[in-house]
Parts: C-alpha cells; structure tokens; sequence
C-alpha cells in the first residue's frame, strides 16, 4: 500500500491534528512580514536551528491537461541548479552550509521543508531562495530526473497499492485531476520540454497561494525579514485552482488481476467536509471504526478476532475538492471475500446501532490525549502549523479544540454515523487473485 | 497505522545509512539496577511527551535452528494478555492515556515502545515491568496472531520481489551465522511455531539482567530511578541466559552471485552486499571509515562519486545509485551498493559501472572537498538529531542491545571525527573485494517464456 497509502494516510494526519487539547504547551505567534506575507512561528532556542515550512496551494492538479506530469517534475527540479551552480554545484553548496531542502508535490500542494543552522542562516536562505525563485531548469538536469521520474512511473506500474489507489480515484474522479496521477504518464513527461518546466513554475509558485510556518532559534522579526527575502521575488498571482471534483463512486467491487500470494484491497465512498458541523463527530466514529490503534472495531474483527489480515484501517480523507471515507487492507487471496464481509457488516453495524458510551468516552480521551505528544519538536512544530493554516484554522485554535470535541454527544454520533456510513456504497477495489470475490462489473 | 513492524534487513532500495550522533552527555543519565537491567534517561524538556522502551537483548539470531521467527511472534505474542492484564488491554490502556504504542524486532533485539504525557510513565512502567514476567497466553490467541504474522510475511516479503531476493542474498551471504535467517522467519516454519516454543523462549531471554530501559523525554533521572527500582527493581534476574556466541562464518573463497526473476518486477537492479566490520566497544574506528565511505561513494544523488560517474554525462548509466552501512551488529555487519540502469542499459553494464568506480577510488582516495563536507554534515547532524528524543532513544538502546557501552555511544561523534582520508581508503581496501561479497540482479521474467 506503500505509496497511495501514504498520501492517504497523510490527509487523514492532517484532520486528526485538530485534536488539539488545551493542554498543547505551544505558543504560536503570527507574524506578517514588512512585505505582507504572513506566517507563523513557535520560537524555542534551545537548539541553534529552524525548521522552515512553506506550501503553495494548488500542487499537481494545476497542470495544464495536456501538460500531465509537468509540475511534479518541475518541483523534483528545484534542486537542480540556479545560477552559475549546477546540479552538483547547488548540491554541493547546501551540504557545505549542512543545511537540508525537500520539495514534494501532490494533488494539492507543492510543499518545501528546510532546516539550517542558526550560524549560517542567512546564507542558507539566499541559496533556497535562489533555488525555489530562479531555478535553472537545465536541459540536461530536466532529462536527467525526467528519467527518475518515468522509471517511477513504470515501477508504479508493477505496484499493487498504486494500481488499487489509481483505479479508485479514476473511479470517483473522473475527469478532474484528482481522477489521474500528477506524476502522469510516460508519453506525457517524455514530451515534457523546458519551457513547460518555465510555465510550471510561473503557475504553481505564487505569492497568493502561500502559506509559512517556522520553528526553532528564530525570532519574529528576523523571520518577517527572512520570508521577505526569501519569497519576494516570487510572482504576485498563480493560475487559477481547480474546481470542485465530481464524486462518482458507486457501490460495488472491482477487481484488477495482479499476482501474487495476497490481495490489496482499498475500499471508499463519499466522505465529510472540514467545515461541516459535523465533521468532529465523524472523526471520533472514523476513530472508533478504523482508527490505527489495536482497539478499533476494524482491527479487532479482521485482525485480532480472525487473523485475516496484518493490519486495516480507515480514514477521513480530505483532498481540497473532494472528501472520501477510505479504508485498506490486504488479506489471503482466499480470505478477501471474507473480510469484505466483516467491513460491510461493521459498517452497516455501527451506522444503525452507533458507539457504545465506553468507546465514546474512551476515544475522547484518546484524541483529545494524543494531541500534545505531536509538538515534539521543530520539524514537527513547524509541519502542523503550516497545515493548520491550510486548512483555515486560527492560531488560537488550539485553546478551544478540546471543547469541541468533548461536546459531541451521543445523539450527534448517533446521527452522524446513520448519515456517514453506508455500507452499499462502498466500492472495494481489489488488486490480485482473489478466489471467493466476483467483481459486480 | 501498521503495527508492530520489524525492523527490515539491510538490503533494498534504501538511502545510505543515517549518521549517528548521539546528545552531549549531560542530558543523558545512566545507572543499573541491582537485578542487572540497564537503565538509560534522555532529558528533553521542550514537551511534556515521554518515551518508554524496554529492548531486549535477543533477537533472531538467537533463535534455535528450526524455530526461524519465534522472536518475532513472541513480539506479537507479549500484547495479548498477563496475570492481570486481558489480552489487547496493554494496547488499550495506553490508547486510553492518548498515548500509542508498538514493538520491533531485528536480529539482534527485540524493543517494546510507548509514547504518552509524561506524567503517564509510571502506568506504563508498572505494565511493562508486568509483561517482563508474567505474560499468559491463550491457545487460541496464539493460533489466531500466527495467521497474523502468515500474512504480515506475505505483506512484507513474499508479494515484494526486492524483499524476496534481499530473503535470498542475506542467507547466501552467511553461510553459517544465523544472520542469514530472516527476521520474520521462513514460511514453512513459521506455520510449525507452537505456544509453547514463545514460552520456552520468552522464559529463557526475558528478564531484567537482559534488558535495557530507556526513558527518553521531559522526565527527571530522580523521578525515572525511583519508579524504576519500584517496579523492575523486585523482577528476578534470569540465571540460564545464554551468552551470545553465534556460530561464525567461515572464510568466503568464492564470489556468490544469484539472478532472481519475478514478472512483478518493473526496474532491474543490481545489489552487491560485502561482509563488513561492525562496531565493537572501545574498537570504532573502522565502522566510522565505514560510515564515510558509503557517504563518499554513495550517500548522495547528486554529488556522490557513483551519482557523478553513472548519472550524469552524455551517457549515463543508471537512474538510481546509494552505498550504505550497518554495523551496529553483535556480529559482523554489511556494506551494500545498489544501481538501477537506464532503459537500454545492462545489468552487466551498470555493475561494471560500480566496479569502475570503486577501482578508481581505491587507487585515488577520498577528494578532499568531498571528504571536508561530509564531515561537517556530520558535524551539523548532532545538532538536527537533537530535536528528535525518539531517535536518541532508539540509538542508545540499539547500540546497548549490541553489545556497546554508553562511552561508546558518546564518543561515536568524535570516533566520526577523527576518521583520516588514509583510514577510508584503507577501509574500502579491505571490504571492497568482489570475493567478500554477494551480488544480485533483480530481472522481470523473460519475455517469450
């Protein structure tokens, strides 16, 4: 599952962290820099670095149609050169001041995580910035990683986890972005130029679509200076975000022959907003039915009762256009048929008779406990604040989130699971030879 | 969300090893307790977080020939239940706090972890003290978690052609030590584990003069020493633990080079494990060469002498090349290059790429600039390794559960160091020999077949 899995796993990550407790010991300071960027920061001294978060919204899914593939390349290319420095040149530059640069991209966002030293900070954000805003795009470096990219691609291929993820989201996206692979395909980054790498840029790294966070040994006012100095040269306006996504899923299974001793399995249907009313109530059943702790009923029925599986989850998933209720699991080529059985029953099971009072209150405890373990660090500390701002949460936040969560009552997951779990819905989509399964087309 | 996962072998598509650097020694704490287990405080006050792990120093390789995976199901076996705690209500107990726990096993160690608020720990130590000594295990759980790890090892092992041809390599490479079993076991004879053989196992090696604890996070030595005394202090020390004096390898004469072939396979690749010196107390010095090494041959994509010579050019070679190291071992540890070739290009072609590359260097020797920045790389990676208390923990009960003293923890920073351009040269001298090692070809199924 490794792959889809993850990006899966990752927005599920991101609407748990509104379970923040009262009790999370962070001090968050908003920042607007003297050029208008806002940012947020958690200062702590006590080791000489920070950790630097920056997403601009939009990710893969702004490629242009015909350009699939364009965006993602062009982030995997940042690190390839500015300036007189080449590949090997930046490279070199960046381990000489040991500071560390990532830039990822996905269907909503580009993301970059860097880390320096308090000692050479200066100069470890000119060269980002030289990166991030006047990237080279040499040819030979564009088809270098080009052919990092199309050996990923054709690896992708040959991957059950990703053959199950790219066939759900064709199912329930269609058309929109969200329905295909931002990475593309081969005939599409083969025809890559770089031009389209320039183009790339231009729409997806844009001052109106940003969002920063720091922490570590870092003040406020230097990093006002600092995300001026760093993002500035970046133009004002992006291209346009993608609309809503279409949510397509019916009930049913899909089988995708694929060999091997064991079958993957993800199974969907429509899930909830962030801004739903509703939306704390969903998280404690999604907790309680599919949470990734032992005591969750999905574990428990498949895994501990019934040794059907190594492990089953299942998330709240939120892309910025579209939500889904997702799970995952592989089983026995044998045992798939069976397992499908005990997922419906559970979902029908607590859609009509709901969560017992015990495994309210203990998830409750349980989000509203795990919340201040997550700040345990810079990198951390920094990765949930920018996240938070996207998804449109204020700095205080924290101080009222445990409230909300203690005051969902029984009636409110009563009624939620009746509206959020609807077991002839699912669409299971199974990646292998399952032998007691019929696909219903 | 998956749990309990062991800790994987050495080989595969990996980037090259993490550079160790453990905290300056005045966050650290260590004392032992009269029953022999050795107690390890890591102070990180920035959040009111604490990390408990009990490592245990047994591990697959301590197993008996036959009973491949008993380590690892016993791992599994350790949640389901004590004296006075039901099966699965260690796990809930935690959950219930807000906190989350797992469990891991590798060749040489077996690790137990929670994570909750610090002001938790004396729960958790009370459970883990609890499940030292009196863990109950029901027929039924036992039969129902061994399906558990059946279809964790078809997860992990048998539906991942690198996975099988790593299974491969590791028991070509040791043709006598018990490093070339897997961790996870073989599938014929983990389906043959029996309660019994996790009992006889569990009461032989689970005890406190055979274990490690490290509790890493906002606590204060005081506080950590007294719970420990009052709840592993009472635990009675095992008096039969065998000493771990493993059957060792003969000497290698021959080369050993094995072609696996899946048609789940997309990229070919070609992997090369070498037999390699592992860290010894007071003896680091060659496993820090080691170390720099793999960075200076490998630990880049970028800059590193295979990434130079095999990705860039008018003709490159490969899309994917790295070098790493494992020596934090009891026994002796591994060197691994990797290389994916181009489309077009050969399997043949690109090892002969990494086999130039090595000849080069072992006539030319580290480049200076090359050598100067990874050693502050290295230098900074103290620094960044501090944010994370986890890590640390992890370090120091790894190196203790290997045989390592915390003085050699300690000094590993400055061991990195003092490493000379001459002492890698030398290093890569003695371990780069192509009759010291395995060699791999991953290949899809030929076509027309």
């Amino acid at each position: 599952m490794k792959h889809v899995a993850l990006k899966m796993l990752q927005a599920a990550a991101m609407l748990l962290a509104l379970g923040l407790p009262a009790q999370a010991a962070i001090d968050i300071q908003t920042v607007t820099s003297p050029g208008g960027i806002k940012a947020w920061l958690v200062q702590d001294s006590g080791i000489p670095f920070t950790a630097l978060e920056i997403r601009f919204r939009g990710g893969t899914s702004l490629d242009a149609p015909e350009k699939r593939g364009a965006i993602n390349l062009m982030t995997a290319l940042i690190e390839e050169g500015t300036g007189d420095l080449d590949s090997q040149g930046f490279s070199k530059a960046r381990d000489s001041l040991a500071a560390s640069y990532r830039f990822r991209s996905d269907e909503d966002m580009i993301s970059v995580s860097a880390q320096f030293l308090t000692e050479n900070r200066d100069a470890a954000v000119d060269l980002l910035r030289r990166a991030l805003v006047e990237p080279n795009f040499d040819q030979d470096a564009v088809d270098r990683v080009r052919g990092q990219v199309l050996a990923n691609i054709r690896s992708d291929a040959k991957d059950p986890g990703t053959l199950a993820g790219r066939k759900l989201r064709a199912m329930a996206f269609d058309t929109h972005p969200y329905g295909t692979s931002g990475d593309g395909t081969v005939d599409s980054v083969t025809a890559l130029t770089r031009d389209d790498m320039l183009e790339a840029h231009r729409a997806a790294l844009a001052l109106d679509r940003v969002y920063v966070a720091a922490a570590g040994d870092i003040s406020a006012e230097e990093l006002g200076l600092l995300v001026d100095k760093l993002l500035g040269g970046l133009p004002a306006t992006g291209a346009a975000m993608t609309p809503r996504a279409p949510m397509n899923l019916t009930g049913g299974v899909t089988v995708v022959p694929f060999p091997g001793p064991q079958s993957t399995v993800l199974f969907a249907h429509e899930g909830i907003t962030r801004d739903d009313p509703d939306f704390f109530a969903a998280s404690i059943l999604n907790e309680i039915l599919g949470g990734g702790r032992f005591s969750a009923r999905l574990m428990t029925e498949v895994r501990e009762k019934r040794g059907l599986t190594y492990g089953i989850g299942s998330y709240l998933v939120g892309y910025d256009q579209a939500e889904m209720v997702m799970g995952q699991f592989s089983s026995a080529n044998a045992t798939v048929g069976q397992a499908l059985d005990v997922i419906r029953n559970e979902w029908r099971r607590i859609a009509t008779d709901g969560v017992t009072e015990d495994e309210m209150a203990k998830t409750k405890t349980y989000l509203t406990g795990s919340y201040p373990l997550r700040f345990d660090g810079n990198g951390p500390i920094a990765s949930i604040l920018v996240g938070m701002q996207m998804i449109g949460l204020s700095a205080d936040y924290p101080k009222t989130r445990n409230d909300k969560v203690n005051a969902v009552t029984m009636a409110d997951l009563k009624r939620v699971a009746a509206r959020l779990f609807r077991a002839d819905d699912l669409r299971f989509v199974i990646v292998g030879e399952p032998e007691d399964v019929t696909a219903t087309e | 969300m998956i749990r309990r996962a062991i800790a994987l072998g050495f080989f595969g598509l990996t980037t090259a090893g993490a550079i160790a650097a453990p905290v300056r020694a005045d966050d650290v704490t260590t004392f032992t307790l009269g029953n022999g287990m050795e107690v390890v405080v890591i102070e990180d006050h920035r959040a009111p977080v604490v990390t408990q792990m009990v490592w245990y120093k047994v591990g697959a390789a301590d197993e008996d020939p036959g009973d491949s995976g008993i380590a690892h199901f016993l791992e599994h076996l350790m949640f389901k239940g004590t004296e006075t705690l039901a099966p699965g209500e260690f796990s809930a107990t935690v959950e219930a706090q807000g906190g989350n726990d797992n469990a891991f096993t590798s060749w040489d160690y077996t690790s137990y972890f929670q994570r909750v608020a610090a002001d938790r720990l004396d729960l958790m130590m009370q459970m883990e003290a609890d499940r030292m000594r009196n863990l109950r295990l029901p027929e039924e759980d036992v039969l129902t978690e061994r399906n558990v790890i059946i279809e964790e090892r078809k997860s992990r092992t048998d539906s991942n052609p690198s996975a099988l041809l790593s299974e491969q390599m590791r028991a070509a490479q040791y043709l006598n030590h018990p490093y070339g079993v897997p961790i996870i076991g073989w599938k014929h004879e983990i389906a043959e584990l029996s309660r019994q053989d996790a009992l006889d196992f569990y009461g032989l090696y689970y005890a406190p003069n055979n274990a490690i604890l490290i509790v890493a996070g906002d606590v204060a030595p005081d506080a950590v020493k007294e719970m420990a005394e009052k709840y592993y202090g009472p635990l009675q020390p095992s008096a039969g633990i065998p000493a771990r004096i493993r059957p060792t390898e003969p000497p290698q004469l021959a080369e050993r080079r094995m072609v696996y072939r899946d048609d789940r396979v997309s990229e070919p690749y070609v992997i090369r494990s070498y037999l390699a010196p592992e860290r010894n107390p007071g003896d680091q010095s060659k496993a820090a060469a080691l170390i720099i090494l793999a960075e200076l041959l490998g630990g880049s994509s970028t800059t590193s002498l295979f990434a130079q010579s095999m990705q860039f050019g008018d003709a490159p070679k490969a899309v994917y090349t790295s070098a790493s190291y494992n020596g934090t071992s009891v026994d002796v540890g591994s060197f691994s290059l990797v290389a994916v070739p181009m489309p077009g290009v050969t399997l043949d072609q690109v090892e002969a790429g990494l086999d130039k590359v090595i000849a080069d260097f072992l006539v030319s020797g580290p480049d200076p600039d090359d050598f100067a920045r990874i050693k502050t790389q290295i230098r900074a990676n103290e620094i960044y390794a501090r944010d994370d208390v986890d890590g640390l923990a992890r370090r120091y009960g790894e190196a203790l559960a290997t045989g390592l003293r915390i003085q050699d923890v300690q000094d590993w920073p400055a061991v990195l160091d003092a490493v000379t351009p001459e002492q890698v040269t030398q290093a890569a001298v003695e371990v780069l020999s192509r009759n010291n090692a395995v060699t791999g070809w991953l290949m899809p199924e030929e076509v027309g077949q």
